[in-house]
């Protein structure tokens, strides 16, 4: 049941895209120019510590990056639907309330799955390599793609609650700048001041891409011996975990009060 | 005959608002039923108690046979609801709009796709029926939207506001739907600004003033309440109001000098108008304005409530 239903919302996401492919081009062109610019044209400038090359280091926070552009989109397609009276269709009808959010969340997973597939090809054309194996380099990539998955809901959450395209669309840029560069996902940490260093070793974001780091054997170029430096990958599967319980249930609860606000 | 739309005490307020101060409602099977006020009377609020959309802070309401508030599920199962704002899916065409909800109603892929040419038929969309709903007019959205609701047959049809933004001739299209949907036996509740829309529709008009029931009854009943038609006149030069009034007899009333208005009811319908025009004529008076007037929402409030427009 939660199925069929899910297939058929998501169905209609797809289709919304195909009709729209302007947003399609924003997501896989976004991560492609940071791709090229700053992996191909800034790669000799930008000096990395212990003299790594910057492409092979920045290629798992351009991954986090796509994962970021979740938010917006979904934030933005659920304040669509709410301004439009879809989701007032949608909750009228004896359908379950989980499939009109998750199939909101499966598109935009799919939507930063091509964006990562894209400037992954693009990376590995002007020199960016895996140095493991098969597994950890999907382990890899399942870990952005569960960090795609958090902000996908975490947009949700945003739309139910601003239920404003321009207001959640400003927002989404505010996402993308302050997630991809208060992290490690670009910068060693070093240079952050020392409280800003805590809570950027600790973002998601900065544990995905570490953890994207070892995983695929590309430079990790972060001194720190905080825990969440050392160990990256349970820190990022735990910190994902709690958020996306705590996001998930407050969507949840606002969708289900998403009427009670007066137009 | 059984309710299938029956509410008691019903109450909702907003933060410092209160939306509904105890609304009682019965609408037997088969029936339509017209809310009808102004802005913030609280019709929408009703609509979306009833459509299970918003909870009700006291009283209680069953639709089709089932609480809205203790199972909703149930009652979801049995009606349709078409908002103020037609919602559809404006990226997606006509067709994949009435797929998606046979899809999610459980027809199946070739069920859905079956129904929907169906409905596509009968609202007069199939040569539409491949483009964007974003293209479509709002006459065609309207009929769309109405067709999204008939995907599977509801026991209950909630329309709220269905003509608004229409022009008089789609306006006159989707009331010759909506009385299909009643002849095949289903229930209405629609609201309404207008007057002459619960008239056209309704079996039963409820007047809702600032949340609460101002008056029930058919159309007949208030109308008689609030009087008939009228015929206004307005003159050329406001100095012939004496000699119109003369010329148009005692039943001329709500004479107006400075405006040289007068107006006449029309007790015998359109006899009335043919006689007032040869008076007229007959003492050689320069008429500007001549038209039959109906009575409006405003004149309702006024008339049961004795307040120009209860807000």
């Amino acid at each position: 049941m939660i199925l069929t239903e899910t297939a058929a919302l998501t169905g209609r996401r797809l289709l919304r895209l195909r009709r729209s492919p302007g947003e399609l081009l924003a997501v896989t062109l976004m991560p492609l120019t940071m791709v090229v610019v700053m992996g191909y044209l800034l790669d000799k400038t930008i000096v990395m510590p212990g003299g790594v090359g910057y492409l092979d280091f920045m290629m798992a926070g351009i991954g986090a990056q796509v994962a970021l552009t979740a938010f917006g989109t979904s934030a933005v397609g659920m304040a669509d639907d709410l301004r439009g009276g879809l989701v007032d269709r949608f909750r009228s009808l004896p359908i379950g309330r989980v499939p009109v959010l998750l199939a909101q969340s499966l598109c935009d997973l799919l939507l930063t799955a091509v964006g990562m597939a894209i400037s992954a090809a693009v990376g590995w054309l002007i020199g960016w390599r895996i140095h493991t194996g098969i597994l950890p380099a999907l382990a890899g990539f399942g870990l952005l793609l569960a960090l795609a998955f958090l902000l996908a809901w975490t947009g949700i959450l945003a739309g139910l609650w601003f239920r404003s395209t321009p207001a959640v669309n400003s927002m989404s840029g505010l996402v993308l700048v302050v997630g991809s560069f208060l992290s490690t996902a670009f910068v060693p940490p070093d240079g952050l001041p020392g409280w800003l260093h805590a809570i950027a070793s600790w973002s998601p974001v900065s544990t995905v891409s570490t953890a994207c780091r070892r995983l695929w054997g590309n430079p990790v170029a972060d001194t720190g011996t905080s825990f969440a430096v050392v160990h990256p990958v349970p820190v990022a599967l735990a910190t994902i975990a709690v958020l996306l319980a705590v996001v998930m249930t407050a969507a949840w609860r606002l969708f289900r009060s998403a009427a009670e606000k007066p137009r | 005959m059984d309710a299938v739309v029956e509410t008691h005490q019903l109450r909702k307020s907003y933060p410092g608002h209160e939306a509904l101060r105890g609304v009682d409602l019965h609408v037997p099977a088969g029936t339509v039923l017209g809310l009808l006020g102004h802005n913030g009377a609280g019709k929408t609020t009703t609509v979306r108690v009833l459509a299970t959309l918003l909870d009700p802070d006291g009283g209680s309401a069953r639709v089709a046979g089932f609480d809205v508030a203790r199972e909703p599920h149930e009652v979801r199962r049995r009606i349709a609801l078409a908002g103020q704002y037609a919602a559809v899916d404006t990226l997606l065409t006509g067709r994949e709009n009435l797929v998606l909800l046979g899809k999610l109603l459980r027809l199946g892929g070739r069920g859905a796709r079956a129904r929907a040419g169906e409905l596509l038929d009968r609202f007069g969309l199939t040569a539409a029926a491949d483009r964007p709903a974003g293209t479509y007019s709002g006459g065609m959205r309207r009929r769309l939207d109405l067709a999204c609701c008939l995907v599977t047959r509801p026991a209950v049809l909630f329309l709220d506001e269905p003509s608004a933004g229409l022009d008089p001739a789609s306006r006159q299209l989707l009331w010759a739907e909506v009385r299909e949907q009643v002849r095949d036996g289903i229930t209405v509740v629609l609201t309404t600004q207008y007057l002459e829309e619960a008239d056209q529709l309704a079996d039963r008009i409820t007047v809702l003033g600032a949340g609460s029931v101002v008056a029930e009854g058919t159309p007949e009943e208030l109308k008689r309440k609030v009087g008939g038609e009228w015929l206004g006149v307005t003159l050329a030069d406001p100095a012939d109001v004496p000699a119109a009034a003369t010329a148009l007899g005692p039943a001329a009333s709500d004479v107006d000098r400075t405006a040289g208005r007068l107006s006449l009811p029309l007790d015998d319908g359109m006899a009335t108008v043919a006689a007032a025009a040869t008076a007229l004529s007959r003492a050689g008076l320069e008429v500007a304005d001549f038209a039959v007037r109906r009575p409006s929402l405003d004149d309702v409030f006024l008339a049961l409530t004795g307040k120009e427009k209860a807000a």
